[in-house]
């Protein structure tokens, strides 16, 4: 669609390759993925686990480095940035989800979703206020008094959606945003993101489920470390087009 | 974000986690009081019996005999010999101390054991530095008569007098009858073994006649007449010991070993007991050292078993974009903090502590070993509390989050 004329990039990943450990142990997380999104895109990822997705997640969410390839962030090259560059990099820019929530303990979950804005050196009041409005907007309004281990892991789960979205990010990175969750808060936090989208955010997130796949406007398939497809929809949500898609890439992977 | 909002933050953190924040708050407690309390109650029996030197006067001497017999030692006699303005110029006075241990007194009914009752003269108030509080002391008319007159101390006062006024009171000792005459002043309890409040004064002649009958004195309480002149009199009061009991038919041989006396001024009185408590203060020295030593390794312990805890806490604030600075600052707040009001609370407790009575002895707070134990203490917490958030703030949020 549109996406491939105007829009300037935002994430422009070339030959990145990710290796953990060293000598016996070595795992090759990533080898050589190359991708570019542009402003207001709508990417989502899916692969078998272990194909490395969390793993190129965290590099575009300047929480980790690559061991070879470039990392253009709005045209930057990241690896250049001081630490403090970063840190208002991750604190303004981006809104991260962890596949594993990272909601800092004993601390009630306005508190949490507080952080980023108070990061940003938002006023005390003003930040209540966005809070609680990310809170609702993720149906837990009721919840912000409660700490992370009084919450179900579905509710810490869209804590800590809320935490990503508090800050109104340009750019949306979610790890398995939905892995815990029930179909009808799936649909809540998927309408959450579909809003942003047409906001003009730009929003790349992982998922194992096809139906979410779906949702989103560009689907890219990680096999063992690199892009297996990288297919543009339509939008709609069940063409019979991508059914038979995802049937050959299914054998495709096996 | 300003550094209100940091120390919001750190009071967040602090009581985020109540138990731990206690538990290292109890350990810089422990350590701080310990020290401060246990290096009080040294100095102060050292300071004791700087006082009791003071109190006893620099310028007596005190002849003691060492034989044990009935037979030998120094006779009343002797004592008497000691005054002599011939052959001891520079004694003034001479008090020989005669001591009917643990002897009974009863008033009304009663009883109360003496340790310490001594027989003695009317000088021995001056020379020992006992004075008579209220009431009176005896006189040497009231030596020569053999009166049957008592000055009490303040715990016998207390035991057989509560609430009255002892004096001009009848007390019976081992069935004879005496009259209270006097109380003496309070006296600080010195030795810590022996209540030196405990005690009956009373005319030689009559403890004699009463108590212990006719045989040699305890010892002899003898005042030179100035402080300068305690080395004269004391070689004097030697010299004429010695003639004396060589010529004493009653000398036997079997203290030929040594002399069977011991003569010492008051600094070599209490020698031993101030090599006793610098023994004392240097085994609480040790103790507090100790105290201090696992107070720091309980604040160590506490602050590096949340380091993991910590550690991930710190990496989820760094993917949330807060600055190294920020992040710094925080931990070394929450570790100051707790470092202070865990000290302060120790020097509270020592303070508290010390005005209480410890082993016999009344602690005296050495201002320098707050700052010790305060700056080591403060110094633990901050060093463990910011090197591990210090070190945290530096990995890559994902390295602090997989941190184990
Ligand atoms: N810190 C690490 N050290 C060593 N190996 C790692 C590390 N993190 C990930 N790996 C390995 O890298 C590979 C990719 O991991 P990654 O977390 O990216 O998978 P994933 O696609 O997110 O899987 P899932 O769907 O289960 O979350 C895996 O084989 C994993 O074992
Ligand atoms: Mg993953």
């Amino acid at each position: 669609m549109s996406a491939l004329t105007g829009p300037k990039p935002v994430l422009d990943v070339r030959e990145l390759t990710k290796v953990y450990g060293e000598g016996e142990a070595i795992v090759q997380a990533l080898r050589g993925v190359s991708l570019l999104v542009t402003q207001g895109d709508y990417v989502a990822i899916m692969g078998s686990s272990g194909s490395g997705k969390s793993t190129l997640m965290n590099i575009l969410g300047c929480l980790d480095v690559p061991s070879r390839g470039q990392y253009l962030l709005d045209g930057v090259d990241v690896s250049r940035l001081n630490e403090n560059q970063l840190a208002l990099i991750r604190n303004r820019r981006i809104g991260f989800v962890f596949q594993s929530f990272n909601l800092i303990p004993r601390t009630s979950a306005m508190a949490n979703v507080e952080l980023p804005l108070a990061y940003a050196g938002v006023k005390s009041a003003e930040r209540r206020r966005r809070a609680m409005a990310a809170l609702d907007r993720v149906g837990l309004a009721d919840r912000a008094d409660h700490q992370p281990n009084q919450l179900s892991g579905g509710q810490q789960q869209r804590v800590a959606v809320a935490r990503a979205l508090v800050t109104e990010p340009a750019l949306v990175l979610a790890d398995e945003p939905t892995g815990n969750l029930d179909s009808r808060s799936t649909d809540d936090v998927l309408a959450v993101f579909d809003q942003l989208s047409e906001a003009g955010r730009t929003i790349v997130l992982i998922t194992h489920e096809p139906e979410v796949g779906d949702r989103a406007k560009r689907l890219i398939k990680l096999f063992d470390g690199q892009i297996s497809s990288d297919v543009r929809q339509d939008g709609a949500p069940h063409g019979g087009r991508l059914e038979d898609q995802q049937t050959i890439l299914m054998e495709r992977l096996r | 974000m300003s550094f209100f909002e940091i120390l919001r933050f750190a009071v967040g953190g602090v009581t985020a986690n109540k138990l731990r924040s206690a538990l290292t708050m109890l350990g810089i407690l422990i350590g701080v009081g310990a020290v401060i309390l246990l290096v009080a109650v040294g100095n102060g029996s050292a300071k004791q019996i700087t006082d009791r030197i003071a109190a006893m006067g620099s310028s007596t001497v005190t002849v003691q005999s060492t034989s044990r017999g009935t037979t030998g030692g120094i006779t009343l006699e002797t004592a008497k010999a000691l005054k002599d303005p011939v052959l001891a110029p520079n004694v003034k006075t001479v008090s020989p101390v005669i001591n009917a241990t643990s002897s009974t007194m009863t008033y009304q009914g009663s009883d109360h054991a003496v340790p310490q009752f001594i027989g003695t003269y009317p000088s021995y108030f001056a020379a020992s530095n006992t004075p008579v509080g209220s009431g009176t002391a005896f006189t040497d008319e009231d030596l020569a008569q053999g009166r049957r007159l008592v000055v009490i101390g303040q715990t016998v006062a207390e035991t057989l007098f509560p609430g009255t006024n002892p004096v001009g009171a009848e007390v019976t000792v081992s069935g004879a009858l005496f009259t209270v005459i006097g109380v003496l002043d309070e006296k600080s309890s010195s030795s810590g073994f022996q209540d030196a409040n405990d005690v009956v004064v009373a005319p030689l002649t009559a403890v004699q006649q009463v108590l212990t009958g006719y045989g040699p004195v305890n010892s002899v309480i003898v005042e030179a007449t100035s402080a300068a002149k305690v080395t004269d009199a004391q070689a004097e009061v030697a010299t004429i010991l010695d003639q004396r009991l060589k010529v004493t038919p009653t000398t036997t041989g079997n203290s030929a070993s040594s002399t069977p006396y011991r003569i010492q001024n008051a600094a070599q009185l209490l020698e031993t007991q101030t090599q006793t408590a610098s023994t004392f203060t240097v085994l609480l020295g040790a103790v507090a050292g100790i105290s201090l030593l696992v107070g720091g390794i309980g604040i160590t312990n506490i602050m590096l078993v949340t380091v993991t805890e910590r550690t991930r806490e710190i990496g989820i604030r760094k993917a949330l974009g807060a600055p190294r600075r920020v992040i710094l600052t925080q931990f070394l707040v929450e570790a100051t903090m707790l470092s202070l009001i865990g000290g302060g609370l120790g020097v509270a407790m020592a303070l508290i502590g010390s005005q209480f009575t410890i082993v016999g002895v009344k602690p005296v707070i050495v201002p320098s070993s707050i700052v010790l134990a305060l700056g080591v203490s403060v110094a633990i917490g901050l060093f463990f509390g910011s090197v591990p958030a210090s070190r945290a703030a530096g990995l890559r949020p994902i390295d602090a989050l997989r941190y184990e």
